[in-house]
């Protein structure tokens, strides 16, 4: 049986009388880009903290960012998606966890999904963040002790501003990186644009008109990403400061 | 960035070179194979889902096996290899399109707009799309949910029409897509969604099987009317003859009550759970007079 | 809800790993192979010298890497059927279990990834290797498959095993297909008998368990390879 290719099905209604599949695509791209918008910026913030945690030589700091880095670096996405969602709720106090399961759609998967992606992903930003810092020539943090800044002080106008700088490459790749997995999102309920191309190629039944909208969008999102990327590198880049060079990293 | 716009061209120039194919008749794929493939579910009690060995057992089950006799005896065969796939609300349209499965045996509501792309053999059950809710929720009529949580299974006819009920009458309901029927129904267990929309015969069986079946009840108030059939390809007249003559003979001669009782009014694998179904008057009516028609008017 | 009933996962325990991490593994090793195998061919794609090889090369791994790994696997789940069809002349769509489809997604989007890091093992071999292949006067097959990979190969192998265990950890999204792997198989469970928390914090435990064993082991053998040249 052949296949009945309609591409006019982008601009036909979707059931929830909200506008066109397009429209309806779109709107979840919307979605998409909160979530990971929100889980970057909780990303960047645990990432940086857990990052430079275990640079230092207080131990207990240390020892918790390494066990933080492997717990959620060892557990499939998915599965930390569906840990947030169904099995958080259920070990909360009865009335909290009922309270959170009450949360109406969008907000009641927006709010795990986001937590969920910002943990995984800050787990890749802490290596990053220690791998800059420790790119750094030990001299920077000496020097800047022995003028007379605290550690705390030292790390804050020294040694993170340079760090940051040298891993905005990696970072370029890791923003790319969060806004795929927000597609993992759809299994706890989230409508960003991975779901609803599934739901448009249920009600429509044109699975390939539906996915092949979706990519298109994917890429075109990544190509914006990395244009504002290579904006901000440009920007912020500091003349002289040799940039480290990447070795080949596993992952997505 | 540039070499983005080659992956982009490369998506477009595959979108139009996927050939057509021409058809060939799904009996002559069966005597080629020597086997046929019979799409089943994991969960449509009693309609077709895994025993407690994960064998797939059920009413749509026992009636394609009888077509598959009939098939037999059609093309003479000697033997011929009963073959299952598992299917889910999702995938059971596309997998019946690309040939993966030739018969799909299950709790598949044949109406109009699916008559687009598959084709239905005599209706071997006629249901209709209510909700389930906790008692204490006091849901009366659909206009109780207003502005509430709903849930629906993903890809199934009842969750396109309650998204365009909610639409056309302003409801304002949330409507989450479950993954699966089980699923679904967990969320009205964990007091996520407040109903769970859905063909009443698959109501009743989850709410039988629950902790509490005393705390649901299934609502009064009917969205739709629908028949099941069995689903086979479209534009293939000699296998759907086969297949609407051996279903008319299970119904003439009376052998579909015995397969009918089995399922609805007697216990069940695996846990022998009695649905307590009796036929209703629609379904009597089609045992009459079979048909395979996709229009809801024709069940009145 | 109230106590929890931790029996269920001893109960499912023949279901869980029979099925669904016999689906896993086997999945995991399939795409492994293939991928690695088929990501050096796109490795030396990229780097040959005839520009349309290297581009064609260059586009398939970028598009893999800018995709969705769930978009991947709903477009081969659905489109492989038809291209089956087309390459065995088949009039209709050929059969495609959940099994076949994941192996052929995953070895393919996998390859994408292995490609780069089989690049940049490729590239940091001294050219000085390469010429005196030449002067030997081995040609560029026997060259590569003697001389280059197998140095490039054992350089990579931390890299590799890392992407391997990242790759371990990503077959559970054939849940979107509905396949039994090990967390489907869990997800089945935990949903007919309605038992969430204890389903899914095991498949967490036993999936920790299994990663972090296996990064211990690659960090192992990076120390065992680590004498640089």
């Amino acid at each position: 049986m052949s296949y009945h290719w309609h591409w006019g099905v982008l601009f036909e209604p979707e059931p929830g009388g909200t506008g066109t599949y397009l429209h309806y695509l779109l709107v979840g791209l919307g979605w998409t880009l909160a979530t990971a918008l929100a889980a970057w910026v909780l990303a960047l913030a645990i990432g940086a903290a857990v990052g430079t945690a275990r640079t230092t030589p207080v131990r207990w700091a240390a020892r918790l960012g390494d066990v933080y880095v492997e717990v959620f670096r060892n557990i499939p996405l998915i599965v930390q998606m569906f840990l947030w969602f169904f099995v958080v709720p259920e070990l909360l106090p009865t009335a909290l966890g009922d309270w959170i399961k009450q949360q109406p759609p969008p907000w009641g998967m927006y709010i795990p999904a986001v937590l969920c992606l910002g943990s995984f992903t800050s787990v890749r930003v802490a290596e990053q963040v220690r791998a800059g810092i420790g790119s750094l020539p030990r001299g920077q943090l000496a020097a800047a002790i022995a003028v007379g800044l605290t550690r705390a002080q030292a790390y804050r106008y020294v040694v993170l501003p340079q760090a940051f700088r040298i891993i905005l490459p990696p970072l370029t790749s890791e923003s790319m990186n969060i806004i795929k997995n927000s597609s993992v999102a759809f299994t706890i309920g989230l409508a960003e644009l991975m779901g609803r191309a599934k739901a448009m190629q249920e009600f429509s039944f044109h699975a390939f008109e539906a996915f092949a909208a979706a990519t298109v969008i994917y890429l075109i999102t990544n190509l914006v990403v990395v244009v504002v990327m290579r904006a901000l590198e440009n920007k912020v880049r500091v003349p002289g400061l040799i940039a480290a060079g990447s070795a080949p990293q596993a992952g997505h | 960035m540039i070499r983005l716009v080659r992956p982009i061209l490369a998506i477009l120039v595959l979108a139009v070179a996927v050939p057509a194919a021409a058809q060939e008749g799904t009996l002559a794929k069966i005597r080629n194979s020597g086997a046929i493939t019979l799409g089943h579910r994991d969960a449509s009690i009693p309609f077709s889902y895994y025993d407690d060995q994960q064998r797939p057992v059920g009413y749509a089950l026992d009636l394609c096996l009888k077509i598959v006799d009939a098939v037999k005896a059609e093309l003479k065969l000697p033997k011929l290899e009963v073959k299952y796939q598992l299917v889910t609300s999702a995938n059971r349209i596309p997998l019946m399109a690309n040939g993966t499965i030739d018969l799909e045996c299950g709790s598949t509501t044949n109406n109009l707009e699916r008559e687009k792309q598959v084709a239905f053999t005599i209706t071997h059950f006629v249901t209709a799309n209510r909700w389930v809710a906790r008692k204490s929720a006091k849901i009366r009529s659909l206009a109780d949910l207003k502005g509430k949580t709903i849930v629906s299974t993903a890809g199934t006819t009842n969750i396109k029409q309650i998204t365009e009920i909610n639409a056309a009458q302003g409801l304002g309901m949330h409507i989450i897509s479950a993954n699966g029927h089980p699923e679904a129904f967990q969320m009205v267990e964990t007091g996520r969604a407040v109903a769970f929309v859905m063909d009443d015969i698959l109501l009743y069986s989850l709410a039988a099987q629950s902790r509490r079946p005393a705390d649901y009840e299934i609502s009064q108030t009917a969205l739709s009317v629908e028949p099941y059939g069995i689903m086979l390809r479209r534009e293939d007249p000699a296998f759907k003859k086969v297949v609407d003559a051996a279903m008319v003979r299970v119904y003439k001669s009376g052998e579909i009550n015995r397969i009918y009782d089995k399922w609805f009014l007697k216990p069940i694998p695996p846990r022998g759970l009695n649905l307590d179904v009796p036929m209703s008057a629609q379904f009597k009516k089609v045992v009459a007079h079979p048909t395979d028609s996709g229009d809801p008017e024709a069940y009145k | 809800m109230g106590g929890f009933d931790f029996g269920v996962i001893e109960r499912s325990l023949p279901y869980l790993f029979e099925q669904g991490m016999r689906f896993t593994v086997t999945l995991t090793l399939i795409a492994m192979a293939g991928g690695i195998i088929f990501g050096t061919l796109l490795a030396m794609m990229r780097l040959s010298r005839f520009r349309s090889l290297a581009a064609i090369a260059g586009g398939y791994v970028n598009l893999m890497r800018s995709m969705p790994l769930v978009l991947v696997i709903f477009w081969f789940y659905f489109l492989v059927p038809y291209i089956g069809a087309w390459i065995l002349r088949e009039p209709q769509p050929v059969k495609i279990g959940e099994f076949l489809s994941a192996a052929i997604t995953f070895t393919l989007f996998e390859a994408a990834y292995y490609c780069e890091i089989m690049r940049a093992g490729i590239q940091s071999i001294p050219r000085g290797q390469v010429w005196a292949g030449q002067a030997l006067g081995l040609d560029y097959w026997q060259t590569m498959s003697r001389i280059v990979l197998p140095q490039a190969f054992r350089n990579m192998v931390p890299v590799l095993l890392t992407q391997t265990i990242i790759l371990f950890q990503d077959t559970s999204l054939v849940y979107v297909i509905s396949a039994t792997d090990f967390f489907g198989a869990a997800a089945k469970i935990a949903n007919r008998d309605y038992r969430l928390v204890e389903m899914y914090t095991f498949v967490a435990v036993v999936y920790f368990a299994v990663s972090y064993g296996l990064s211990a082991l690659v960090r192992h053998v990076q120390r065992r390879l680590a004498f640089v040249h």
